[in-house]
This record gives structure tokens, sequence and C-alpha cells, in this order.
């Protein structure tokens, strides 16, 4: 076929490896969900459609219990990271460069420099010595441990926004007698609530997923969902992983989704 | 606010230079004031335990885990090296360092396949019209943001001996027994390759959006083919994309830890599941430590050279 | 410190018949005053002084402009006035109250950003509404205030729209609205007019004066565009490099420019090397490079034998016959055709360039051509002498 015009984007080869890499992430994930309304017992053979396994899965107390233990730990996480980070990224952007900037700055996203198994041995260890002095084993290390690493990602929406957004709009406020209160709360909050609630759903997902520092730092009977499915890998597996799987990914795919809207509405 | 005091107050122009002094001072400290409650979450919950961490590494064992307050440099000795039990000689820890070697090996090879694979895939994105370019972006961020773990699994099924890929092919008949992936060097690859992938493709295809296609066309307009003109002109162009994705690939890939246990079982282990082993059946709290520290400055040394040279092209990434 | 409305608008309309025509009624009264201001940023190697000692008084009522190239520090100095920079030495007088330390809300002072600045999750009329509510006024007169600003800018009809749905001028409309609805003692202008096109440009700069001649109130603009300095304002400061080089009237910048920096930056210029030779007070003579000698006045401190630089408007040169009454002559080398008029190329026998423009009505361009000798005649009062 002769071609109309000399395609100066064109790569050769280029398109086929990209539709094959777009199959190869999402093929394993739609067998996944497939699977998970198998009708047998096998995550291999096909037996016919069926909801048993969702059914089971939820009627299953210790996956209720893990899912709710996920729920409250990455809630909990998510509004403490969102708004100690919203403050951090009010003091950090749009300032002259004051000392120990870079400082705040480093420490702030220390966790996505160091490995997570690294964190978790950390706490792991700082824990244990706090365990062994007081004697307290309940979810507040968890929390904490959470709460830490959320930080970050809650803290680079929050400033991207914030980087964007145009200085000369507070400066119009003060000029127009607002002080600074007034003008933090109605110029540069509800120009930054996007970007916050961004954050805020960022960090959720991210407590959600966490495997290593959670199979580290948790006590026992403290799994969270990740944990939990992690423990049942080591058995022979039934369909039902698959089903909570399915609805993790749909919450997850859910969330994404809405960032992605609330990042976009803004350029 | 103390608006009146303010005025009353107010310094004649002498002090005009002391008055934004002030003003800096106080700006300074409101600044840390905010960022306070952050910090010290973060020393808490994160960089203070690191630091524990290096203390650790130079105590001695506990007998059930745990540490005993003295000073040793058993645990580093011990990363590289190991006691003959019998002769009391000393011997490279061959174990350690085949974990070592193959946690590298692997990182690097899982960097390599994510680059051949995600730089053709980020350049169709970045090629594609306006409208559908945000749909096949998303389409990458997706698995980005879904749970590692279950997409560890989701591979897992894939690659088992049960699984689709063995079905398949025993139903050909192009083989007659499941080929044995899982629990192999190249099943723990896969995975990574698998689960780090769109960290390579998002920072390539923040620098291939912004090549200005002119270029391109002066290179075909000089007589580049289109070979020449990927090498010549979009890939020096798109470096600190390839350097950014190569890093963002490699580093978590060095220290995984979910995906070798899963998919690599006991035997094919990772640096990650050494550390974690330490402080598990190993009982050994110091050498876990130390193993930790090692991996921490691998990663900063890589972390260190991506700056570096993101630095020299001026252009940021993250 | 707040003025209250209800007062000032009446005030307004007894001014209004004169100011129809144009006729600004500037009093003595002090509006703004820098004393002695220097700003400087950064530390060390990297320090700029933005402001260099500068002082100027700019009175009530009056629409002053700060006009200079960019990096001049003239938007240095309209921040410090509405407060957003402190500055390193010297203070702010506002209505004679110190306020160089004072945060922008609490000064009287309103600013039109260059890009507006306005809310982009707040309607027009929300916008307009701002600063009366930041400054606690009530509900019905905040209405009152908003709809009859929005009249002044003849926005009426697109109160409720968001500041994203309109075009630029309209935002520049509602921008200026906000600013004076609290009517601020001086309203600050910085550049607004940039991002307009060419023709809404002209229209706004009309608009801009009829606003402040209706209200009154004193306009500080800034502007690096000559043109919209000269058609606008009472008086103009030019600057440069962080100083005020010259204060004066429109016609004052440019028929008496103090240096060669002004006589350059505003409109084009000739400038000719000349010696002073006689000088009796302000009274002397000026020997031109042609040997020609001028009687002239000298107001710079140049004595008798010094080097002067003078700067001759290129419509101020008449092109005469190559005669003894010429003060040169030369040969022209260009002419270029812009329509309303010509201009001409000539080269000076002592080998510089002089640029001369001619109404095309006087019809010389039929008449010369590149190549023709022609002499160049400069009524003596058209010749300034810039200061060093």
């Amino acid at each position: 076929m002769a071609r109309a015009h000399f395609d100066v984007k064109k790569q050769t080869g280029f398109t086929t490896i990209a539709l094959f890499c777009f199959v190869m992430l999402y093929a394993p994930i739609l067998t996944l969900v497939v699977y998970s309304f198998n009708a047998g017992t096998s995550i291999a053979i096909w037996e016919g459609f069926s909801w048993r396994w969702y059914e089971s899965a939820f009627a299953n107390e210790q996956v209720q219990d893990a899912a709710i233990r996920s729920v409250i730990i990455a809630s909990f996480a998510a509004f403490v990271s969102t708004i100690v980070a919203t403050m951090a990224a009010l003091a950090t952007t749009r300032t002259r460069p004051f000392t120990g900037i870079t400082f705040i700055f480093a420490s702030i996203n220390q966790p996505l420099m160091v490995p997570e198994i690294v964190t978790g041995v950390a706490l792991l260890i700082f824990f244990a010595i706090i365990k062994i002095e007081t004697g307290y084993t309940g979810l507040a290390y968890l929390l904490i441990a959470h709460t830490a690493f959320c930080i970050p990602f809650a803290y680079l929406p929050i400033r991207a926004r914030l980087e964007n957004m145009d200085l000369s709009l507070e400066r119009a406020a003060a000029d127009l007698y607002a002080t600074p209160w007034r003008t933090f709360r109605y110029v540069t909050l509800p120009l930054l609530w996007p970007g916050i609630l961004a954050g805020g759903m960022l960090a959720f997902v991210i407590s959600l997923d966490d495997v290593v520092i959670t199979e580290l730092v948790k006590s026992a009977g403290q799994d969270t969902l990740p944990t939990y499915m992690l423990g049942q890998m080591r058995r022979i597996m039934t369909p039902e992983m698959n089903a909570i799987s399915t609805v993790f990914l749909a919450i997850s795919i859910l969330m994404v989704t809405v960032f992605f809207l609330l990042n976009r509405k803004k350029s | 606010m103390a608006a009146n005091a303010t005025v009353k107050s107010a310094p004649p122009a002498t002090s005009a230079a002391e008055a934004a002094a002030a003003f800096e001072r106080r700006d300074t400290r409101n600044r840390w004031l905010l960022s306070a409650p952050a910090l010290a979450i973060l020393f808490f919950a994160s960089i203070g335990p690191l630091g524990i961490v290096v203390v650790y590494s130079f105590l001695t064992k506990g007998g059930y885990g745990g540490v005993e307050w003295k000073f040793s440099t058993d645990a580093w000795a011990s990363v590289f090296f190991t006691r003959d039990i019998f002769d009391d000689t000393l011997g490279f820890a061959d174990a350690h360092l085949s974990i070592f070697w193959r946690s590298l090996r692997l990182s690097f090879l899982t960097t390599l396949l994510a680059l051949v694979v995600g730089f053709p895939t980020a350049y169709f994105i970045a090629t594609r019209p306006e409208k559908t370019r945000a749909l096949w972006l998303f389409l990458i961020t997706i698995p980005f943001w879904t749970n590692l773990l279950i997409r560890t699994f989701a591979i897992m099924e894939v690659i088992r001996n049960e699984g689709i890929v063995n079905s398949i092919l025993i139903g050909l008949g192009i083989i007659d027994q499941p080929l044995q992936i899982m629990f192999t060097d190249t099943a723990v690859m896969l995975g990574l390759l698998y689960v780090y992938l769109p960290l390579m493709v998002l920072p390539l295809y923040a620098s291939m959006e912004r090549i200005d296609f002119r270029l391109v066309e002066a290179g075909y307009d000089l007589y580049a083919n289109r070979l020449q003109v990927l090498r010549r002109v979009i890939l020096p162009l798109v470096k600190p994309g390839v350097i950014a994705g190569s890093i963002l690939v490699f580093i978590p890939s060095l220290g995984a830890y979910v995906t070798p246990r899963v998919l690599g079982g006991g035997r094919n282990m990772m640096l990650g599941n050494l550390i974690e082993l330490q402080f598990g059946q190993g009982r050994n709290w110091p050498l876990g430590s130390a193993l930790s520290i090692t991996l921490m400055v691998v990663v900063m040394v890589a972390l260190l050279f991506y700056v570096k040279n993101a630095g020299k092209s001026g252009v940021r990434h993250g | 410190m707040r003025p209250t409305r209800s007062a000032a608008l009446p005030a307004l309309r007894e001014d209004r018949a004169n100011r129809a025509w144009g006729l600004n009624i500037v009093s003595a009264a002090v509006a703004v005053e820098a004393k002695n201001v220097s700003k400087i940023f950064g530390a060390g190697v990297g320090e700029v002084r933005a402001l260099d000692n500068v002082s100027v008084t700019i009175r009530q009522n009056e629409f002053f402009t700060l006009l200079g190239p960019s990096g001049c520090g003239k938007t240095t100095l309209l921040r410090l006035i509405a407060g957003f920079e402190m500055p390193t030495e010297g203070s702010i007088l506002l209505d004679g109250e110190e306020v160089a330390h004072l945060p922008p809300f609490k000064r009287h002072v309103n600013t039109v950003f260059q890009n507006y600045a306005l809310f982009p999750h707040m309607t027009v009329a929300q916008n307009v509404a701002f600063g009366l509510e930041m400054l606690g006024k009530g509900k019905a007169e905040v209405q009152q205030t908003v709809a009859a600003m929005l009249k002044l800018v003849r926005m009426e009809e697109l109160k409720d729209r968001r500041t994203s749905q309109i075009s630029g001028g309209q935002q520049q409309r509602v921008a200026l609205a906000r600013a004076l609805a609290p009517r601020p003692k001086v309203l600050l202008l910085d550049e607004p007019l940039s991002a307009l096109d060419l023709k809404l440009r002209k229209e706004m700069q009309i608009e801009l004066k009829r606003m402040q001649l209706e209200t009154g109130i004193t306009f500080i603009f800034v502007t690096h565009d000559q043109e919209e300095a000269l058609t606008m304002s009472d008086r103009i400061a030019v600057m440069s490099k962080g100083n005020i080089l010259q204060v004066g009237s429109p016609t004052e910048i440019y028929e008496h420019p103090a240096d060669r920096f002004v006589a350059d930056f505003i409109g084009e210029t000739n400038f000719i090397e000349a010696e002073v030779t006689e000088r009796i007070g302000d009274d002397g003579r000026i020997k031109l490079p042609s040997g020609i000698q001028v009687p002239h006045k000298v107001t710079t401190s140049a004595g008798v034998g010094s080097r002067v630089t003078l700067a001759i408007r290129p419509e101020r040169i008449d092109l005469v016959k190559a005669d003894a009454d010429a003060h040169f002559t030369g040969k022209v080398s260009n002419i270029v055709y812009f329509g309303t008029d010509t201009t001409f190329h000539i080269d000076l026998e002592s080998g510089q360039g002089v640029t001369v423009r001619m109404q095309n009505r006087l019809g010389h361009r039929d008449v010369l051509q590149v190549g023709d000798v022609v002499g160049l005649r400069v009524e003596p009062e058209a010749m300034q002498v810039l200061r060093d």
C-alpha cells in the first residue's frame, strides 16, 4: 500500500512492541478478574460463571477483619498525613530559599528514597524497643508507620498544585484588605482543595496497598488485607483470592480515576 | 495581630533593613513551625529508626533475636565473610555474595528489559494524537497504582505450572510437561518487569512528550534514515527520561521483597528477603541491620548518580 | 483610614464637568511620597540593587506614570507602595503616614495586577465584592458599590460569569472594578495593558483616563511603553537601573529630555556632539561639528570649552538647500516611506548619520533622491543640551 505521506513520527516495530506491552500489562489482571467468577475451585480451569467466591470472601471473618483494619489504617494515615503534608507544602513552596528548606524537603521525601524493606526493618527494631519498654502492642504502631510513609505521597500533589498557583492571587487578596488568615481561608484553600483531595486519595491508596512495612511492623492478629493475602499465597489458592483481589482492584482503579479527573480539571 | 503596635513601633527609615531582617526571621520561623508536625512524624517513624539500624549493626546478636548491648563488628564482617566452623579461617560468605549478585543481576536485567519494552511504548503514547494520548497514559498509570501484591499474584497465575501459559502450551500440544517457570530467577525477573514497567514508561513519556518533532524533520531533511534519527536525534533528546526510568526501575527492584518471595520461593532470594530472614528465622538482628545499610548505600549511590546526570542535562523529573 | 463611599461619590460629580474636558485638577496635596528608598534583593555576589536611593512625590488626583525598560525598578517601586515588598532602606509615606512596614491589607491602596489576578473560583461580582467584604462593609453597601463599579467598567451584564469565561479585555475591566471598589487613596496599575492586543489597548488607554477623571483617584501606572505614558499621564517618571532620571509632564519629557537615556528611550533622537564656546549665566554659544556656532541656552554645568551632547528630534530638523543658512550639510543615504511621513537618513560631512522625518504633505519625498546633497536646519530651541 502506498503511503500518502512520509510519517516523521513512525519508528519500525514500535507500535507492535507498545501494543504487546499493553496486552502484557492487562492480560494477567484480566485473567485474575475472570477467574474470580469461576464456579470451580481451580484458578486455571474454567468451570462456569458463579458468584460463590465473592460470597465466601465476604463471609470469611478473617477477610472481613483484615479489610476493616486496612480501611481504618488507611483512613487514619491519609487524614493525618494530608493535614501535615498540606502544612509542610504551604511552608516549603513559593518562598525565598530559607534556612533549612533543603533539610525539610529532603526529610519529607526520605521515605521515597529508602527501600521499603529497610524502613520496615528499622521500624521493627524501634517498635520492638518501645514494646518492651511500654508493653503496648496495639494498632498505634501501624497507624504512625503508615502516616509517616504516606506523607511524601500526600505532599507531592499538594505541592505541585501550590507551585502552579498564581502567587498574585494571594497578593490580590492581601491588597484587598484580607488578613493572612482570611487570604488562606477564602483564596488559597479553595484553590488548593483539588490538590489536597488528590493528595489524600493518593495517601489512602498507598496505605491500603502497603505490604512490606505492615508485614514487619504488625503484631500478631493485626493482618491487613494485603498481609492476609500474602500469608494465603503460601497455601493452595482458590478463586476466593481472585475475588478479594478483584474488589481491591476495583477500589484502587476507582480512586485513581477520580485522582486523574481532579488533576486534569486544573489544567 | 498586633496591628497598632506595629504602627506605633514602626521604626523610622534608618532601621528599615533591621525591620526587613526581622520579617525574614519571623517568616522562616513560621515556615519551620508549619513543617514541624510532618517532620516530627517522619523523624519518629522513619528517619530516626534508620539511625537505630546503624547502631544495631554494631551490636552483638541476642540468643532469641534482638541484641545484646555490646559493641561488635561481627555483623559487618559476616556481610561479606564467613568463619569456618572447623578451622576458624575466614572465607567469603558465598551465600550472601550470591544473593547480592542475584539482586544486582536481576535488577539490571529487569531494567534493561523494561527499557527495551518501555521505550517503544512511551514513544507510541507520545506520538498519539492529543485526544487519545491521555487515555493511553491512563492505561499505563492504572497498573502503577494498583496493588503490587495483586499484580504479583496475577503474574503468578499466568506462569504457574497449572497456569494459563502452561495450560495453553500443553493444550496446543507444543509441550507435554509444564514448563517450570515458578521459583526460578526467570520468574522473579518477569515479576519485577511486570510490576515496575510503568515506572520506566512514565518518565520516558514525560521527556518524549516534549520532543519538538521539527528536530526529527530536520534529521530526515539532512539525510538521516529512521534508525539514525532514532539514535542521533531522539535518543539524545530523551536521555534524561532514560536515566530517570532506569533508576526508578532499578532501585525498587534491588530492594524488592514481595515479588521474589512470592515468585522465587525460598531458594531464589534477593537482598530484601535476606534482610527479612535475619529478623525472622535467622534471628540475627545486627546482620540484618548491616545488610539493610548496605542496601541503602547502594540505593543512595544510584540516586546520586541520577541526580548528577539528570542535573547535568538540566531537565527535572519526578 | 476608610473613606465613606457615600460622601466621596457626590463630591466627584462636581468636578466632572471640568474633567470631561480633560482638565484634570491635580491638587498640590501629596498622595504618596517615597524618601530615599533603596531595595536590594539577594545578598553577596547575587545582590541586585533594584532601587537605588529613590525619592519621588506623587500628588493627589494625579495620573502618574513610572516609565522604563524592564529591570529598571519601576515594578519594584510599585510593589513597595502596595506593600508586597519592604524597602531595604528609606520610607514610604501614604497621605503623610509612614507605611513602609505595613502589610498590604492595612494600606489603603489597591492594585491592578499585570495578569489581573482575578480569583478563578469566584464570579465577576464576587471578585469585585471581595475587598469590600474584607473591609467588613454591610451587605447592602457591598451590593450597591459592586453594582456601581460594574457600571463604571460596563460589565453589569456579565456579573455572574466565572472569570475564566470572559475575554482578556473584560477581565481587565473586572480587575479595575475590583481595585476601585474599596475607593483606595491610590490605585496602582502594573502594566495592566500589556496582555491586550493593540486595538483593545488603545481603547483601554482612553477608558483608564476616563475612569481616573471620573473617580478622581490618584493613579500610579507602570509601563515600558512610552506612547502609553505620553498619552495618558499628567506626569511621568523615567527610570533606569534603579534610579529616577527625570520627572515631568509628557511635553517636558519629550521636548526637554534631561539626559541621553531619557532622550533615547522616549521617541527617536539624533545625538550630536558639540562644544560650548561662550557662556554667561545660562546664555551661551555652541559650536556644532560643522563649525557653525549657534546661540543657545545651557542649563547644565558645562563650562566654556567642554564637550556636550545635543539631542535633536528627527521631526525638528528642516531639510534646506546646502547653503550658508544650513547648520549641517550631508548626503541622503536612504529614504524610507512610512505613509504619514517619510524618514530620510543623511550622512553628514563629519561621517555621522542623522535621521530626519518629514510629513508627507510637504512633498520632499518626490523632490529628494538618494545621493542628493542637502542642508539641515534646526531651531536652537530644538537642540536640547543633555546632562552628562
